[in-house]
């Protein structure tokens, strides 16, 4: 955002920075797409309670494992639950594990690494290593063991998830501190006597808000693919609520005599992360101030 | 030329013998630095680029982290207090709210995601226990003061909005938002171009006239001092040459280096010749003269300049050059050199 509007750019008259980058996106086909699955599963998501659709927690004996058909439109689990049904309030654990972890990992992420960038020295040192320490881990593995230690619930999952991937927002962000904190305005923001707070949450933190946009809706993507793996392997939403990875591992005793258990939310998984990373794709080049 | 304004008024800033070291730096990058501003005085503080101009702002406003700048010696009076001395949280007080700064890069010295009159309103709220809608009224104000039209719509613009000469306007604006009673502007103009030059100078006059601030400003251009200055302290590689009022230094400058500035400006109409130039570099900090520091680009140096570094001396009223042989013209009368 920074550079968007600094002295390289001719200023525009009547443009403000933030049309042309969604005029930007919008011209971005993929983007586009990537927008309209997002759109739609948090559409469908957000609608459950209301659509005309079974309970998900039903059971039914007459109906277990039916390929789809016009009752069960993407068939029936092991139990003879409606997999559309569980589907639909599946996405809704897999967007809000996605959202509400990146949201933790931003919130705690993003004030370290302001501190960091801002004060240097031993701060920036101590915050830095701690950092470094946590990436090494891979995040997965960070996540699992997280979880397992909080114990299994989809909240603790979202706060495993979270703070696995707050070393990503304090790189990051100290990262662009660097580089914003030289310009010519954070100087003159001291020069008036404004106080180190003031001067990072409205002179720098502004400034970086860009990339950290786009950096969190691809770790959307990263999270709900972790969300899923966690309940695959029994740590996040607990049975009987449903949830895309728990259905996945109960499909997987099932792959000859009922394939469509494991189609259903692998492919949905499939398209919402190719969803939000288009659309960070998307956010990236069109907040990219160098491209025209 | 201006008469001088209140000589005898107490001065609002008074530096002595300042000198200023950066970690591990072998010499002082500035050292001996003494001026005094008084009320609606302005002085000019002249030399080319590295020479120390803006360290010494920079210093003065408490802006250079003292565990890097380490003050060697000296004191700089505000009032009764000692700014080298103070707290960085005093110091932060009395920015932007007694001491203001106007900076050379009006292009970035805005802050870009942030409406500029929320910027300036922002510098009144920091130092003035008023309500957010004084804030922005003495923000239209100042934007009216600093000749902005249409300064009620401005108020709501981005920086990217505006041109470089109306965002110097705004930091202006900015600078003098709380009634400073010392604004330094370093090389405000130099961003800008030549017809925008003239009007901030103007511009920084006339506030200056109406405020009654002392002004310290720092350039490289003759032109601007000849224009606006009261005083003028010439430096050179961290020290003070020669300092005096402004006719004086024009008419009757002491100090080789000065002397060189004077001929190296150029002047309507034709020239015979190529334009004077000051022959080499200004040495660097780690191969500093023991001597007078100017000696190896000085015309006139003799055997003892590279020895013993020359002091201030008076040259008339109020008027000092450091040289072993000012006045020269007698000097070099008399050995016939």
């Amino acid at each position: 955002m920074s550079a968007l509007t600094s002295a390289a750019e001719p200023a525009d008259e009547t443009v403000r920075p933030e049309n042309r980058a969604w005029k930007k996106l919008k011209a971005n086909r993929s983007a586009r797409f990537g927008l309209v699955i997002v759109a739609f599963f948090i559409i469908i998501a957000m609608a459950a309670p209301i659509l005309p659709i079974d309970d998900p927690l039903a059971t039914s004996w007459s109906a277990v494992r039916q390929a789809p058909s016009a009752a069960h439109w993407l068939g029936t689990d092991e139990i003879g639950r409606d997999i559309l049904s569980r589907m639909i309030w599946g996405a809704q654990a897999s967007l809000l594990a996605g959202v509400v972890s990146v949201l933790i990992a931003v919130m705690v992420g993003v004030p370290f690494g302001l501190i960091s960038g801002y004060f240097g020295g031993w701060t920036d040192q101590a915050i830095s290593r701690v950092t470094d320490a946590l990436l090494a881990t891979p995040f997965l593995i960070l996540a699992i063991a997280l979880a397992a230690f909080l114990g299994p619930s989809l909240s603790n999952a979202m706060i495993a998830i979270g703070l696995s991937a707050v070393p990503i927002f304090v790189r990051l962000t100290r990262g662009q501190v660097l580089a914003v904190k030289t310009e010519d305005f954070v100087e003159g923001a001291r020069a008036v006597g404004l106080t180190h707070a003031a001067i990072m949450s409205r002179y720098i933190l502004p400034n970086v808000l860009a990339p950290i946009l786009v950096q969190a809706t691809l770790t959307v993507a990263t999270a709900i693919i972790a969300e899923a793996s966690l309940s695959f392997l029994g740590l996040g939403q607990q049975a009987p609520a449903p949830s895309w990875g728990s259905m996945l591992n109960v499909a997987k005793n099932f792959m000859t005599q009922a394939p469509w258990m494991a189609w259903w939310p692998g492919a949905a998984i499939f398209l919402v992360v190719l969803g939000f990373n288009l659309l960070g794709d998307g956010l990236r080049d069109a907040l990219d101030p160098r491209e025209t | 030329m201006r008469p001088e304004r209140e000589p005898h008024a107490a001065p609002v800033l008074s530096v002595d013998n300042l000198a200023l070291r950066f970690k591990g730096a072998p010499a002082n990058i500035i050292d001996g630095i003494s001026f005094d501003v008084r009320p609606g005085e302005t002085l000019c503080i002249v030399g080319e680029s590295g020479c120390g101009k803006s360290v010494t702002a920079l210093s003065l406003m408490g802006l250079l982290p003292r565990s890097v700048a380490q003050v060697m010696s000296g004191r700089a009076m505000f009032g009764d207090r000692d700014l080298l001395t103070l707290s960085q949280r005093t110091m932060a007080d009395l920015r932007g709210n007694t001491i203001s700064m106007i900076f050379q890069e009006p292009m970035t010295s805005l802050n870009p995601s942030y409406r500029i009159g929320d910027q300036i309103a922002e510098v009144v709220l920091r130092h003035r226990n008023v309500t957010g809608a004084d804030a922005r009224r003495r923000a239209r104000d100042m934007l009216e003061r600093v000749r902005i039209p249409a300064a009620a719509s401005r108020l709501n613009d981005y920086p990217h909005e505006l041109s470089g000469g109306m965002r110097q306007r705004v930091m202006i604006a900015m600078a003098l938002a709380n009634d400073p009673a010392v604004l330094i502007a370093d090389e405000p103009t130099t961003a800008l171009d030549v017809t925008i030059q003239a009007q901030i100078i103007d511009l920084i006059e006339e506030l200056q006239k109406e405020t009654g601030t002392a002004l310290i400003m720092i350039t490289h251009d003759l032109g601007v001092v000849a224009e606006i200055a009261d005083r003028v302290c010439v430096m050179y590689a961290g020290h003070i040459v020669e300092d005096g009022p402004v006719e004086t230094i024009f008419d009757d400058p002491q100090h080789p280096y000065t002397i060189g500035l004077m001929s190296s400006v150029p002047s309507v109409g034709p020239r015979s010749g190529r334009l004077a130039t000051i022959a080499g570099m200004v040495p660097a900090i780690d191969d500093m003269p023991t001597g007078c520091r100017f000696t190896p680009r000085c015309p006139f140096a003799q055997e003892n300049c590279a020895l013993s570094p020359p002091v201030l001396d008076q040259h008339g009223p109020s008027h000092r050059a450091a040289c072993h042989y000012a006045p020269l013209e007698t000097v070099f009368a008399e050995t016939g050199s």
